[in-house]
């Protein structure tokens, strides 16, 4: 019983983490149509921002100092390497985002030396408790929580503010958006901002419980975003939440079985099936294809 | 017509056949202990002239963004190991399991010797392909439905699970688990050695070239086959395509799973080249790498693949070492050189090239194509 909870803790915990990764994700499908293979690395570079600034500065500066260039890495990859793409073919923007993930690994590799890093601790979530008579941290009980607030931030964001409604207009029609006098580029910088901010609180709350980071730390909790964002209809919101949490739970449930290494195996049999079976995922959108 | 594309096919094999020889006598004369560098650069660029030759045949002339080449590669390089390590090797080998399931390899089936190995090996690089083929075959029938994007996420997904596959414990005896698969025939068994076991003729490298230049040739043929034309059409355009009459699946299907025979039999050399077989190097990364070839060569254009690879391997494991290593001039130590320094100067060329010269070397022509254009130009004048 008390493995039980322990691993829906961990399961929920991880989701939670994971749907505000893949929230940036299903954003940018959503407006540009591009996969930003990048976004996982934006992640781990939060996460390294994170050690290298607490190690002189105080946790109050570092933490929202972390947030703010995160945000402005991700501003400035948009711009310097997805924008100047806008009139090509879809997939020479995704062979970029390819590149740029690659740079952020190796520019992390030499920065680090290849060595793992110590997050650090922060008080408050760091902090075990005991749930049921399963001891864990803070954060896992803190994740769950702040998912939804900021999920529902959001979506005030999108439903009620002018820019949410531009957002709105250029993810159904790109062009005629721009006919109507939306600044295209502007609505995609936003979009940006909001996924990496996403992916800064996220990276805080994974490395907490998950304290090494290595260049590839990024890589592959990033796949798992997507899968769970393609999972719950890519471009719909709650859809990338919901996918996060499934995923997240048959994760844990499966680490926590015999059959450990095929988690991830599991997580990607699970994103062709529903490719297959539901291509729109759960609740996407249908989509026609014009000849 | 005729009679020119036939002149122009002698050409291709004399210039190929020439390449060869160059290579061998290269081998021979330098010597390889103190060139390390050049051979490996070698080596390993014919098989990653390979690989990105077959990746390309499916991204550049079929249009299907795959990103499964590693997971093929996985296949074809466990199936070339595990047929060809010599039995009595098997027991050190697998160690950790007691012995191995197999209890053969092909080029003592074949009798041993020169015409064992080379027959072995053989048999054992195409069975590879054969194995990368059939699973892409099966993947194939559900994923090959899907469009673009989703196509790339779901072969890329694809590779993950082969990886886990082939690192479970329960197929240990035949897979090895986690471990390195090793002592199987490499390049440099090919190296011909007298009584002494003194090296008379180097073939190392003559063999790489010779394995991948067949096979690039064939691939070649088959682009210029009315399946390339329909491949290409259906890249073009799939409506239009499918509206002249070309069964789209068919030809997809057909696509993906000649890619992936080569990009197997390109798995089991490049075994042959890191004298091991792991699961773990067979990773997203090494099929990112393989698409970066392909897009600095040129989506579309073999020759700017070939070269790339070339290029590609020669720069980061050769020409760019100097940026790993701390410098000083003059007593002053050059700020930035350290270890990693390279791959990220490296990552920095590759995205000037995505981002400024997207069409890469070649653009989607070939060699030939602009040889013949020069001389056009030299008529006029």
């Amino acid at each position: 019983m008390q493995y039980a909870i322990s691993i829906l803790l961990s399961g929920v915990s991880l989701g939670g983490q994971y749907a505000l990764i893949a929230i940036g994700y299903t954003m940018v499908y959503g407006i540009l149509r591009l996969i930003n293979f990048a976004h996982g690395d934006v992640f781990m570079v939060a996460g390294l921002m994170m050690v290298y600034l607490t190690a002189s500065l105080p946790l109050a500066v570092s933490i929202p100092l972390v947030l703010i260039l995160t945000v402005l890495l991700g501003f400035v990859i948009e711009r310097a390497a997805y924008k100047p793409l806008r009139e090509a073919p879809r997939m020479s923007v995704m062979i970029s985002a390819i590149g740029v993930s690659y740079l952020l690994q190796n520019l992390a590799t030499y920065i680090t030396g290849g060595l793992p890093q110590m997050y650090p601790e922060i008080p408050g979530i760091s902090a075990t408790v005991s749930i049921a008579g399963v001891s864990t941290k803070w954060v896992t009980i803190v994740t769950p929580v702040l998912v939804l607030v900021l999920v529902a931030a959001l979506t005030q964001l999108i439903n009620h503010t002018k820019v949410g409604m531009a957002m709105r207009a250029v993810a159904k029609d790109f062009e005629t958006a721009q006919l109507m006098g939306i600044k295209i580029n502007a609505v995609i910088s936003v979009t940006f901002i909001i996924g990496s901010f996403l992916a800064a609180v996220g990276s805080v709350l994974y490395f907490t419980n998950y304290q090494s980071i290595v260049p590839l730390s990024g890589s592959l909790p990033g796949l798992r975003a997507f899968v769970a964002a393609v999972f719950g209809g890519i471009g719909s919101i709650p859809g990338a939440v919901v996918g996060a949490f499934i995923i997240g739970l048959s994760e844990s449930i499966i680490k926590g079985s015999n059959w450990s290494i095929f988690s991830d195996a599991f997580t990607f049999a699970l994103l062709i099936i529903i490719l297959v079976v539901k291509p729109t995922g759960l609740f996407g959108e249908k989509v026609t294809d014009k000849v | 017509m005729k009679n020119t594309s036939k002149k122009g096919a002698w050409i291709g094999l004399l210039c190929i056949a020439a390449l060869l020889a160059a290579v061998v006598v290269l081998e021979n004369v330098l010597d390889p202990n103190k060139n390390i560098m050049v051979f490996t650069a070698l080596k390993k660029g014919a098989v990653y002239a390979l690989v990105a030759v077959s990746m390309n045949l499916l991204n550049g002339f079929t249009g299907l963004f795959s990103l499964g080449q590693a997971g093929f590669m996985l296949l074809g390089a466990y199936t070339y190991a595990i047929l060809t390590i010599p039995t009595s090797q098997r027991d050190a080998v697998y160690y950790i399991y007691n012995g191995s399931a197999i209890n053969f390899s092909l080029p003592e089936l074949f009798g041993g010797g020169a015409v064992g190995l080379v027959l072995g090996v053989l048999l054992a690089l195409i069975l590879g392909g054969c194995v990368a083929a059939v699973v892409a075959w099966l993947i194939g029938l559900p994923v090959l439905r899907l469009k673009s994007d989703y196509l790339a996420i779901a072969t890329l997904g694809f590779g993950e699970i082969i990886r886990a596959v082939f690192q479970w414990d329960k197929l240990g005896p035949v897979t090895n688990g986690a471990n390195a698969l090793k002592n199987f025939p490499t390049f440099t068994s090919f190296n011909i050695q007298n009584a002494n076991g003194e090296t008379v003729l180097r073939l190392s490298t003559f063999v790489a070239f010779l394995l991948a230049g067949v096979c690039i040739a064939v691939i070649v043929l088959l682009i210029n086959s009315t399946y390339g034309r329909a491949f290409k059409a259906i890249r073009d355009d799939e409506v239009a395509a499918e509206a002249m009459g070309i069964n789209l699946s068919r030809h997809k299907r057909l696509a993906f799973v000649i890619s992936s025979f080569f990009a197997g039999f390109g798995g089991g050399m490049f075994a042959m080249f890191a004298n091991q077989a792991q699961a773990k190097t067979f990773t997203t990364a090494m099929t990112y790498e393989i698409l970066l070839i392909v897009v600095i060569g040129g989506i579309g254009s073999v020759s700017g693949s070939c070269i790339a690879a070339f290029l590609y391997v020669a720069a980061s494991e050769w020409w760019l070492r100097f940026l790993d290593a701390e410098t000083f001039i003059g007593g002053v130590k050059v700020p930035l050189l350290r270890n990693g320094f390279r791959m990220v100067v490296f990552s920095v060329v590759i995205m000037i090239v995505v981002l400024f010269f997207r069409r890469g070397i070649m653009g989607d022509k070939e060699l030939p194509d602009l040889l013949k254009k020069r001389r056009k130009e030299g008529a006029v004048k």
